[in-house]
């Protein structure tokens, strides 16, 4: 039992929770701010899919690791424009839209993969993103270890988060994203166009999650695999509803869902005798419900998410 | 998805079929072979059957083509246009599909079939195989107990079925025998295809102290790689991939199998058997690729004569379905 709680102040431990939180933050940063300008968008484990193909393929085809997540981040937000122009202007069920776009987003992964590559038994490589000691910081005991030598994109993850919760927060940009989720009537009156901003949030929401998927091929694995994103979008809708819609809350939700995954692998190996390894692996989901059950309780919902906006309609 | 049926496909296959019917000689040399597989092609243990047919129909023995990617609700229906289209034998994996997989074989008594399965054979045209690379992961586990300094080893499985267990406790037996008291650590990642959980598996466990894991999961070495450990690959040769890393590999081959039902068929023997030894070491239908660079050479030696015990039918390594802990 003391080795089970010793696991918890080991710096390894930590480090992978930040491993394994990375595309977890990315992708709830991208489903919060569609969500924050009232369009859900369902479609984020296609995109998240496709980014993962499109910036390994970039790499692959002799491109630079920062050049692959930027033409992941353009895909994802062609996506995102797609889902934006067919649920925002044409106002179509946001459920049903995004579904599709995942279907569409990982059938056409799967067909460009499979025409750009012939068929092999091992997928091929690239050379990932490899672990970037801080200098100064990495040193320190512990903490170094479990948070100054991560790899790049894990990094620009936590700046996103800061960055996307300024804008939203304390930036007249953010107050229309936000008043757009709330009541696009009133946007309306202020002048704005609640349409545009609708859709200009969908599309960089969509290159975030599209960034998320990437971080997958080109820092934690150096290959594509077209199932390989496993669920993890559906994840991140249901921190943001865990989150309660604060880009502060999701880094919160994404370290802690990445903590009950870390800790569980390391759990299965500890705990001895009779304890079925599925038990261990749902943890992290377990887990999430009832933190979704406490945290929903304050919970604020965007009033106008998911009703499409239609001028002069009341 | 490549291979998706259509009208137009289908017609300009039945258009490609006409020569074949018109000249009937021609047509009986070659065994015409359909797969089906449930995952993509390059899915490890897809990719060894896969390479075996490719190579088959290489050599001129049968005629390949395949679909990918064919999910369970779809897979009956994909069974019946092959033997609709008049393919010999057709190749698949029914865990997901039992019932129905046997009902088509059942509405096709012509036609052979050859299932990844985790039933037993029916009738006279449904044959199963099991994987058996066990005795390859011994084999492994004999050198890995001499190359582990910390005397700790992991192994990261993808789900605990019959078939990844058995492969498991085989590498642990193997380690067992020259090295008694190691210690065993273990973890299953609940997906097949997520190579980064693999990974965290891996390191979760060297953490803990393994310096040799055995990867049932592509992934797994990349945790191994990234902490200067050991790791083993299975079913195919991840050496290439990994130098330095994996320095053994439980190699699963799968033309033994195909050999053999190919003959059936083409002996109007029968199909609905059970065709698992045809993987096993005797048959070729599994083997240990090992690099022998800082192995001490007993090691290998001792290796080499449990090896030839195995072939020749005097040592049988153990077959234990049991969840590894």
């Amino acid at each position: 039992m003391m080795e089970a709680v010793d696991i918890l102040f080991s710096a390894s431990l930590w480090g992978a929770v930040l491993r394994i939180a990375t595309p977890l933050i990315f992708g709830t940063l991208g489903a919060l701010i569609c969500e924050r300008s009232g369009v859900l968008n369902l479609g984020i484990e296609g995109i998240m899919t496709l980014g993962a193909m499109v910036a390994w393929m970039t790499v692959f085809q002799g491109g630079g690791l920062w050049t692959g997540l930027l033409v992941a981040a353009l895909c994802g937000g062609m996506f995102g424009l797609l889902h934006a122009v067919l649920t925002v202007p044409l106002g179509l069920s946001q459920h049903v839209t995004g579904l599709g776009i995942t279907l569409f987003a990982s059938s056409l992964t799967y067909y460009i993969y499979r025409l750009a590559l012939p068929v092999s038994s091992s997928p091929p490589t690239i050379e990932p993103f490899q672990p970037l000691a801080i200098p100064g910081l990495s040193d320190i005991p512990f903490f170094g270890e479990a948070l100054f030598s991560q790899t790049a994109p894990t990094y620009l993850a936590i700046l996103a988060i800061v960055v996307t919760a300024y804008i939203l927060i304390r930036t007249p940009l953010g107050l229309a994203i936000r008043m757009t989720g709330e009541n696009p009537h009133a946007v309306e009156a202020q002048g704005l166009n609640p349409t545009r901003i609708r859709i200009g949030a969908v599309v960089v929401g969509s290159a975030l999650m599209a960034i998320g998927g990437s971080f997958l091929t080109t820092a934690t694995f150096n290959s594509f695999f077209p199932t390989m994103v496993q669920g993890r979008g559906w994840v991140c809708i249901a921190l943001v509803v865990f989150a309660s819609w604060r880009p502060g809350k999701a880094l919160l939700g994404a370290l802690l869902f990445a903590l009950f995954d870390a800790y569980q692998l390391r759990l299965q190996h500890v705990v001895e005798g009779g304890v079925p390894y599925q038990l261990f692996l749902m943890v992290p989901y377990v887990l999430s419900i009832v933190a979704l059950i406490v945290m929903s309780r304050r919970a604020r919902v965007p009033q106008a998410l998911m009703a499409p906006y239609r001028k002069g309609e009341r | 998805m490549t291979y998706r049926f259509s009208r137009r496909f289908i017609l300009a296959a039945t258009a490609c079929l006409l020569p074949a019917i018109a000249s009937p000689a021609l047509a009986a040399d070659k065994i015409k072979v359909a797969g089906i597989h449930a995952s993509p092609v390059e899915n490890a243990w897809n990719s060894r059957i896969h390479e075996a047919l490719q190579s088959a129909a290489d050599d001129g023995v049968i005629e390949y083509v395949f679909s990918e990617g064919v999910s369970g609700t779809d897979y009956a229906r994909a069974m019946r246009e092959y033997a609709e289209q008049g393919h010999d034998l057709i190749w698949g994996e029914s865990y997901a599909v039992e019932n129905e997989a046997r009902q088509v074989a059942k509405d096709y008594p012509d036609v052979a079939f050859l299932m990844g399965s985790s039933g037993g054979p029916s009738g006279d045209n449904f044959g199963v195989f099991g994987t058996r690379n066990h005795e390859a992961a011994y084999l492994a586990g004999m050198l890995a107990g001499n190359v582990s300094k910390s005397n700790t080893f992991g192994s990261v499985g993808g789900y605990p079925i019959p078939e990844v267990n058995l492969l498991i406790n085989a590498f642990r037996d193997g380690v067992r025998e020259v090295n008694p008291d190691a210690t065993f650590l273990n973890g299953f990642i609940g997906a097949w295809f997520d190579p980064p959980k693999a990974k965290e598996a891996a390191i979760a466990q060297i953490d803990a102290g393994a310096d040799v894991i055995f990867g049932e999961r592509i992934g797994t070495a990349d945790g191994a790689k990234e902490n200067n450990v050991l790791a083993i690959g299975s079913l195919i040769d991840y050496t290439p991939r990994y130098p330095g890393t994996v320095f053994a590999n439980a190699i699963w081959n799968f033309r033994p199998t195909v050999d053999a039902i190919v003959a059936d068929v083409k002996a109007g023997n029968p199909v609905g058997k059970d065709y698992t030894e045809f993987s096993f070491m005797k048959h070729g239908g599994n083997e240990l690729i090992f690099v022998s660079d800082n192995i001490p050479a007993d090691a290998i030696s001792a290796m080499e004569a449990k090896q030839k015990a195995i072939k020749d039918g005097s040592f049988e390594v153990p077959i234990n379905t049991d969840e590894p802990s």
